[in-house]
């Protein structure tokens, strides 16, 4: 009986593997939520926008708990589906033990770096680039010269978020206050909007008037409480501009939308085996600027951070890592 | 820390209490009368979801208050019947229906509106406003007692003051009213209240109802008061610090106040570092997250005091063997 299970079983995965010769392209979205306006939202559109240009179909799932990650992903390499993408830096050890269990399909995996598979492609960005730009854009519209910074879950990677705002905020006002607070210590650290909101009032109470959220779905209650109390607020990852017109002074764009397309583009030909650095020079990461917060962005203001940019782009300025070492030279946390 | 930060983090603590104080309310009935609860947090996290979603369809946060209220109660209709009508084990029926909250307010909000199970922004009359209190700028001159009246007391939503409108309610309710002694006589012994001729069902159920419709507050509040609009897994928990809270208060209606007051605070304190850094201690933001539940602990193994639940909590009554 047992031997016939295993024989059935053995049968049927065969069934799958080689009905799966098309190899659809395939998506595992992070415990943020596909639609969360932020992150994960921005990997769909890309794979939204492959999907539209070339008429092709992807395959998508979404995380609900921490113990489906390896499930999940053994799931869609067996169903044939190459490249596999998946958001997020919580899939990097579980991608390790998987990916050697599946040679011939290609992973690519963003926000991570610290893999050595010859079939992984690992997708960073340079969040600190992005954020030195959107602090330095706070600095400057800020008339209380203090500055708030809300992240999600304390991680080192939204760590790296802070530092580089933090470090954008001291390089046009050198005597500046950044406040910095962590949501919390868990996942539900993502999703707690009304703590978010809590954080921005408490921060405003201490003198800030433009708060920066890399907190996911908690990131909306920030924008939103600042958006209530007078204040500016930035958004993170997607383009949030139009979540407050006119409330929303830019957004810390992190074209994770780019990376999803570019993935899927290359198909089963993704070069595999190396890290990708997604950065302002590559346009990796940047800053938003659309018809909802034009009237916040003053044209000096746009002079300045473009000016940084460039010198980032050109090797001129480098902005400090956290991640690179664990420390900011611009904040404590 | 100076008068004014003081009056910052209590007023912080307000707002972050109120849901937690509803939700305790809310399980301190259904306790009370022997049916655990540990789904608070699902029954908060549907009204949430339903208030939100009706407050955007209609505009109006009263009709959104009136759904979150319905969406509640009928969570609590289903514990009761699984629960007190047939007999199932209270525990796991509300653990069962956190999960099935946490994945069905999504499903729904994300078919109604399309933006990945949240709701639309809420504006204007589909939100709760902050009420401005009389007197507030005569007061504002009395010492110390003023800027109290008008950082602490005054500008929050309608919820709040029901919500401390109930606690002496619930201490009315359940130690001056006849139904009061039959509730909390169903929760210690329920074959005695049998025996004098009073429904047993009828009472349980009673309390379950009263637990939804409580809960059903605390939800609407999160989603239309706090914040605007529903969110997943907005509660993030708030269901279980409000049973800690609970056991913490050792299911009394005052101490209920206090508790989730004491765990605000925390919860307040928690979100300005600053303050505590200038106090010269250095305690973690994390330490001060967790404390709610270590209290909770320290409460439950006797070493402050003595938590004893209600004796039939967590029993069907069975009339006959």
């Amino acid at each position: 009986m047992t031997l016939m299970k295993t024989l059935l079983g053995a049968a049927a995965t065969l069934a799958l593997s080689s009905a799966m010769v098309s190899a659809d392209p395939a998506i595992i979205f992070d415990l943020g939520g596909k639609f969360d306006k932020s992150f994960n939202e921005a990997a769909f559109n890309g794979a939204t926008k492959w999907a539209q240009e070339t008429g092709g179909t992807f395959k998508e799932l979404e995380m609900q708990s921490e113990a489906q990650r390896e499930q999940a992903l053994r799931r869609l390499a067996e169903s044939g589906a190459n490249p596999v993408v998946m958001t997020g830096f919580a899939f990097g050890d579980v991608l390790n033990s998987v990916a050697p269990d599946f040679p011939d399909t290609k992973f690519a995996i963003i926000d991570v770096d610290w893999l050595d598979q010859p079939n992984i492609l690992q997708i960073a960005f340079s969040e600190h680039e992005g954020s030195y730009l959107v602090g330095m854009m706070a600095g400057l519209a800020s008339k209380t010269n203090t500055v708030g910074f809300v992240g999600g879950m304390d991680v080192p990677l939204i760590r790296k978020f802070g530092c580089g705002y933090a470090q954008g905020v001291k390089a046009v006002k050198p005597d500046a206050t950044v406040i910095l607070n962590m949501t919390g210590t868990t996942p539900a650290a993502w999703n707690d909007p009304v703590k978010g909101a809590e954080i921005a009032k408490a921060q405003k109470s201490q003198g800030a008037d433009v708060i920066y959220a890399a907190a996911g779905g908690t990131g909306v209650g920030v924008l939103q409480a600042a958006a209530d109390e007078g204040i500016l607020s930035i958004g993170v990852d997607s383009n949030q501009n139009y979540l407050f017109p006119g409330k929303v002074l830019t957004s810390m764009l992190k074209r994770v939308d780019n990376a999803v397309y570019e993935a899927f583009k290359a198909g089963a030909d993704l070069e595999t085996g190396k890290v990708k650095v997604m950065n302002l020079a590559s346009d990796g990461v940047g800053y938003a600027l659309d018809e909802h917060n034009a009237a916040l962005v003053t044209p000096e203001m746009k002079a300045t951070v473009d000016a940084a940019a460039e010198k980032i782009k050109s090797g001129e300025l480098v902005v400090h890592d956290y991640m690179s070492d664990d420390t900011c030279p611009a904040a404590t946390f | 820390m100076d008068y004014a930060t003081f009056l910052q983090i209590l007023d912080t603590t307000v707002r972050l209490a109120t849901p937690l104080l509803l939700a305790c309310l809310a399980g301190l009935y259904s306790e009370r009368a022997g049916v655990f609860d540990i789904g608070l947090e699902g029954k908060m996290l549907m009204a949430a979801m339903t208030s939100a979603a009706v407050a955007a369809l209609t505009g109006s946060v009263w009709v959104g208050l009136a759904a979150g209220i319905l969406g509640a109660l009928l969570f609590a209709l289903v514990h009761g019947l699984a629960s007190i009508t047939f007999r199932g084990n209270q525990l796991i029926s509300g653990v069962a229906l956190n999960f099935v909250a946490s994945g069905i307010t999504v499903l729904i909000a994300q078919d109604l509106f399309g933006q990945g199970g949240r709701t639309p922004p809420l504006s204007g009359g589909a939100r709760f406003n902050a009420i401005s209190l009389p007197f507030v700028d005569s007061l504002s001159v009395v010492p110390i007692l003023g800027p109290m009246y008008r950082e602490v007391i005054s500008g929050h939503t309608f919820l709040v003051y029901v919500a401390a409108a109930l606690v002496p309610a619930t201490w009315w309710l359940l130690y001056r009213t006849r139904f009061g002694l039959r509730l909390r006589a169903v929760g210690e012994n329920p074959a005695s209240v049998d025996t004098a001729g009073v429904s047993v069902i009828r009472l349980r159920f009673t309390a379950v109802l009263i637990t939804g419709v409580l809960c059903g507050l605390a939800g609407a509040y999160m989603s239309t008061g706090l914040q605007a609009g529903f969110g997943r897994e907005m509660t993030a928990g708030r269901g279980y610090i409000a049973l800690a809270a609970l056991i913490f208060a050792k299911w009394r209606p005052w101490q209920a106040l206090g508790a989730t007051m004491l765990f605000g605070f925390f919860q307040a304190l928690a979100l300005r570092p600053d303050v505590i850094a200038k106090t010269g201690l250095s305690i973690p933001v994390p330490a001060l997250d967790a404390l709610p539940y270590i209290l909770t602990v320290v409460v439950l193994a006797g070493i402050v005091g003595k938590a004893i639940p209600p004796r039939a909590g967590g029993e069907p009554y069975v009339k006959e063997r």
